[in-house]
């Protein structure tokens, strides 16, 4: 009788469970395609190449183009700017990585880390590319503001919750945790530069 | 419905009989519609009507201004414009739903803050209070959603920082908010899917609104002696309310047509004085303005999210105790959400035993101490972010944290509340003369002789 009994429990628990379980999986199943359609589209994101022509851009001044929905900064930096950078110490960064997608993760946020060269060239430094989106909640900072520029050129300063970046993007004060991040990015010449 | 003792919905005709036994669906209204309310309720008992108004008023201008609009990112801008110039009628249609969400939050404001004062919600109406929150809540996602549909510069840039929000959740945040925006950043996936959900959301809070209004009908209304209505017998029930119809509808009525003739002023002769002009700028990602602010709605809890930054105490302490996963924008925006959890928590931080802070006389001041933080932690949300702004927005938002969490725990163990009446109908007559056929009868007045 007991025996019977168990063995009829037994099997109707069996029932429930797996009737529970599929409903679950299918459930879910039915789910995951109403949540997954948000995720960015093919045509967005595949992910795009552009090539930049920088031969206008002089010393001093900044050219701002748009990638990947994002506004990237090239700045041709001037002597001033470099060597106000250079002379920061890394234990004064909030942040010390570099940012740096063309180098490995860790590599510290020295100027020399910052900075892309064009292809058989010396070192100079000039070039500084950055995504221009404030680390903290995404506003575009203004450039040649906030109080770590060289005399005025230099650094940015986000209006939206008063991050200071300085000549080479590093956050130096604010809300925000991280450097401007550069992007993957690579010289073709001289003036020609490719994002992504 | 309700649980105050009262004469039931009894069909007399034929055709109602009829109805009644198949769906008594007029004895729902009837119910719902003559609830025993306390007879003392004062002005702070209108915001409810109000509220459902300017909820009413939303969904009927918003379902018009769907029907100009167009979602994508190259003619939003644009078919704004065309609503407000050539739609016969639609600049004012704009205006009043642009000017009806302010109102909606003016009502709601008053409202909750009614609802601190007088303890609406302690047991039983904990439930009405959480249902509200979540109304609460659920607003202030459509109104933010809803003002990035004009895709100006506050549009874009707003929906940057606060999706941004998002994005500072540790590990997975980032994927959290490419899944919101549907891209890298704001476009058109963006746009089109805040439309969707503006649209949504509303009928959602309109569901909400009927759960808020059964919720309460079944506890009865609070009121403020914070007395419970006896439910001894009926006729006990009765000496302490009146029905809800006519003599509260009448009075809300009245007080929702003093208060559009305000609104109508400020939708007629200044409609965009709470609007930014940033905001008549197409979006352009590529420029912020100078200086983002939300609507002045969101400024309070703005000025929240900025006050931690890595500077403050709390934070490094936060930062050193997860091992750096708490950093200060994560922290920004706990205690943005927790600004509005520990609104939720009230009726379990509040240990006081009395309802009303009619009788509470440390609490009083405590409260109004927390109205005026409220209206500070506004202005220093629209200021910048610099000088002495962010200190004054770190001690604004301390206090509010510590009016939920130490005060109101305290003060019911500390006070010595004052005497409470025994009944509302004691609390009644003591504030009003006995009336007879509508003429105040003066104590001790005599009739005068011939």
């Amino acid at each position: 009788m007991s025996h019977a009994d168990d063995h009829e429990s037994t099997r109707r628990d069996f029932l429930y469970y797996a009737t529970a379980g599929a409903g679950a999986v299918v459930t879910g199943a039915a789910l995951w395609p109403m949540i997954d359609q948000m995720n960015p589209s093919a045509d967005v994101a595949a992910l795009s190449s552009i090539r930049v022509d920088i031969s206008g851009v002089e010393p001093g001044t900044q050219l701002t183009v748009k990638w990947l929905g994002k506004p990237v900064f090239i700045r041709r930096r001037t002597e001033a700017e470099i060597v106000e950078s250079q002379s920061v110490e890394l234990s004064d960064l909030p942040d010390p990585i570099a940012r740096n997608e063309n180098l490995d993760g860790e590599a510290p946020a020295t100027d020399a880390n910052r900075f892309l060269n064009p292809p058989g060239q010396e070192a100079t430094g000039e070039w500084l590319v950055m995504i221009g989106v404030c680390t903290h909640l995404g506003c575009v900072p203004l450039g040649n503001a906030g109080d770590y520029t060289a005399e005025g050129t230099g650094g940015w300063f986000c209006p939206c919750h008063g991050s200071h970046y300085d000549t080479a993007g590093r956050i130096r004060r604010g809300p925000a945790p991280t450097n401007l991040p550069v992007p993957p990015a690579n010289f073709d010449d001289e003036f020609t530069l490719v994002l992504g | 419905m309700s649980g105050i003792p009262h004469d039931h919905y009894e069909p007399k005709s034929g055709s109602g009989k009829w109805l009644h036994r198949r769906l008594p669906i007029v004895s729902l209204m009837y119910d719902t519609l003559m609830i025993p309310t306390p007879k003392n309720l004062n002005w702070m008992w209108i915001w409810g009507i109000v509220l459902t108004f300017c909820l009413g008023l939303q969904i009927v201008t918003g379902i018009i201004l769907a029907m100009h609009y167009t979602p994508q990112v190259d003619l939003a801008f644009a078919s704004v414009e065309h609503i407000m110039r050539n739609v016969n009628g639609g600049h004012m249609l704009r205006y009043l739903h642009q000017n009806g969400a302010s109102l909606f939050f003016v009502a709601v404001y008053a409202h909750i803050f009614r609802g601190l004062y007088y303890g609406s919600y302690k047991e039983p109406r904990e439930v009405t209070w959480i249902i509200g929150i979540l109304i609460f809540v659920l607003m202030m996602g459509t109104a933010f959603m809803g003002y990035v549909l004009p895709w100006g510069q506050m549009s874009f840039w707003g929906a940057t920082v606060i999706t941004g929000l998002f994005g500072a959740i540790p590990f997975v945040g980032e994927s959290i908010q490419t899944w919101l925006l549907g891209g890298p950043a704001v476009d058109n996936a963006t746009l089109n899917r805040f439309f969707s959900l503006h649209y949504l959301l509303p009928f959602v809070i309109a569901g909400l609104v009927i759960v808020h209004i059964w919720a309460f009908h079944t506890t009865g209304n609070n009121n403020p002696t914070g007395v419970e209505v006896r439910r001894t017998s009926k006729e006990e029930a009765e000496r302490d309310t009146l029905p809800f119809w006519p003599y509260f509808v009448m009075k809300d009525l009245f007080a929702l047509a003093v208060i559009l003739a305000v609104f109508f002023a400020i939708v007629g002769f200044m409609p965009n004085y709470l609007g930014h002009p940033d905001n008549y700028i197409e979006a352009n990602p590529l420029v912020t303005p100078a200086h983002i602010v939300p609507e002045w709605y969101f400024l309070p809890y703005y000025a929240i999210l900025r006050a931690f930054d890595g500077d403050v105490w709390v934070v490094i302490a936060a930062s050193w105790i997860t091992g750096g996963i708490i950093d200060a924008k994560f922290f920004g925006v706990l205690a943005m959400f927790g600004a509005i959890v520990v609104m939720a928590l009230a009726p379990w931080l509040d240990t006081s035993a009395v309802r009303s802070g009619r009788y509470r006389p440390m609490f009083k001041w405590w409260f109004w101490l927390l109205v005026v933080d409220f209206f500070v932690l506004m202005w220093v949300g629209a200021m910048p972010a610099e000088g002495i702004y962010p200190y004054i927005a770190l001690i604004g938002s301390a206090y509010w944290f510590a009016y939920f969490l130490v005060i109101l725990p305290l003060l019911g163990v500390i006070e010595k509340p004052l005497p409470q009446p025994e009944t509302i109908e004691e609390d009644y007559k003591a504030h009003y003369a006995a009336t007879t056929g509508g003429t105040k009868t003066l104590a001790g007045a005599e009739t005068p002789a011939e």
